[in-house]
């Protein structure tokens, strides 16, 4: 071969991963830049940075949004996360279905959407997840990130060999330094997670926090699904809500478990014992995360159906139902809204001195009948300043 | 711990920057052209890592 050849098909190659480098660059920075977009509902009482109660998190990717919504009228403080895992994308809509619908009546409700906004920005291509998502309202799609179960490594790298969970010294999975619902309560001086975990509990502690509640979904084959899972000091509250749902509300059942107390890192050993305030996690079915999936696609995320998930349960292997209707995301937002409604119900019969009252959110039947995306404002019918950006 | 963190990741993007013009100079100087194609593959990783994209 000639040398002029020679560098002619060099020229060519490099062109090529030129070509390669900024199309996939394009992508993956379209994905890490992309806004959501929030309406808060008219009720709306201010909005503070999660730097505001500690401020080394300023200008990071973690420095995310929280919305107050004051009643007025005396009552108990409400803290809800969603985005916790941002693959769990019944979590982080749910949290903005309250955002932009929430009237508070008695007591007061902060909100985080994207809790770990870092894990937001990146998604997880070799397991073919899709880069977004769209949820279908009356003015046009909406569009969501899809995210991860750990925060960006361009945000917080490298991991440890092994991660030792503080102040316990339990030990875990190492990228479980990555996980936020494994670094409760968080460290000041520790990694990004560790310290949004940090500021979430000085949030937590300032403003006097009397009940927390992390939303979350899970992979048929964790036992850990469809269940309510509480600290000690909210077990009465959960079996209560539990009873409620299964009885006269869910078309499956909704379960209740005890925090383990000697499993660290999560919101809800963590909380509870960290503060004054009663700590829950809610869980969700989502077949999308089960590692016997067919294709992995947006429809999967959203619809829950999978005949291959569905084989795995004839056979015994998972821990709840799925029938050819699925798990569909309106369903699983539903089964979300009535928990934190029916929990809060709870909350107030157990401390009528602190009620907290919630109006405006539509319970499950409601948002099955109605579709999720039939509670989301149109940004672009909104004032500017009234649109706020996840 | 953050601060040596970001001291090692400084470190390995530096480290990818290296690696990535060693590439490039392999390109350059290699005569088989399956070798030039795969250090074509190889670079593009590299070069994503060191403008912090992935």
């Amino acid at each position: 071969m000639t040398e002029k050849k020679l560098r002619n098909i060099k020229i060519i190659a490099l062109s090529v991963s030129l070509i390669l480098i900024i199309w996939a660059g394009f992508l993956f920075y379209e994905h890490r830049t992309f806004a959501e977009a929030v309406v808060p509902s008219p009720e709306l009482t201010e909005v503070k940075k999660l730097s505001s109660y500690f401020s080394p998190l300023a200008g990071t990717a973690n420095d995310c949004n929280l919305y107050f919504f004051d009643s007025g009228n005396p009552g108990g403080t409400l803290f809800l996360i969603g985005g916790s895992h941002p693959e769990e994308p019944g979590a982080n809509l749910t949290a903005q279905l309250f955002v932009e619908n929430v009237q508070m009546e008695q007591g007061r409700m902060i909100v985080a959407i994207r809790a770990n906004r870092s894990a937001s920005t990146v998604t997880r291509p070799g397991d073919a997840y899709p880069r977004f998502y769209t949820i279908p309202t009356s003015w046009g799609e909406k569009k969501f990130r899809m995210g991860d179960r750990w925060s960006n490594p361009l945000d917080s790298w490298p991991d440890p060999e092994v991660y030792v969970h503080y102040p316990s010294g339990q030990m875990l999975a190492y990228m479980d330094i990555r996980n936020f619902n494994r670094t409760w309560p968080g460290r000041a001086n520790g990694t990004l997670t560790e310290q949004t975990n940090f500021a979430m509990m000085e949030l937590i502690r300032q403003e006097e926090v009397d009940f927390f509640i992390d939303l979350h979904e899970a992979e048929l084959e964790y036992p850990v699904i469809s269940t309510i899972v509480a600290h000690e000091s909210g077990q009465e509250i959960a079996a209560t809500a539990s009873m409620m749902l299964t009885e006269f509300e869910f078309e499956r059942p909704i379960g209740m478990e005890f925090s383990p107390p000697s499993l660290h890192g999560l919101s809800h050993r963590e909380v509870g014992d960290n503060s004054d305030a009663i700590s829950l996690l809610f869980e969700t079915p989502e077949p999308f995360l089960d590692r016997v999936r067919g294709i992995t696609d947006e429809d999967l995320l959203l619809t829950g159906k999978d005949a291959f998930v569905m084989e795995a349960g004839k056979h015994g292997l998972l821990y709840e139902k799925i029938d050819e209707r699925g798990w569909p995301i309106d369903v699983r937002v539903g089964r979300h809204c009535s928990t934190v409604l029916e929990t809060a119900q709870a909350y107030s019969d157990i401390n009528p001195d602190q009620p907290i009252v919630i109006q405006g959110i539509p319970r499950y039947q409601e948002v099955i009948d109605n579709g999720t995306g039939y509670y989301f404002r149109n940004p672009e019918e909104a004032e500017e300043s009234q649109v706020y950006y996840e | 711990m953050s601060m040596i963190n970001t001291i090692i990741m400084i470190i390995y993007h530096l480290l990818s920057a290296v690696i990535a013009l060693l590439l490039l100079r392999s390109i350059w100087k290699t005569k088989d052209i399956q070798e030039a194609i795969l250090y074509c593959v190889i670079l593009i990783p590299f070069v994503l890592r060191v403008v912090h994209i992935k």
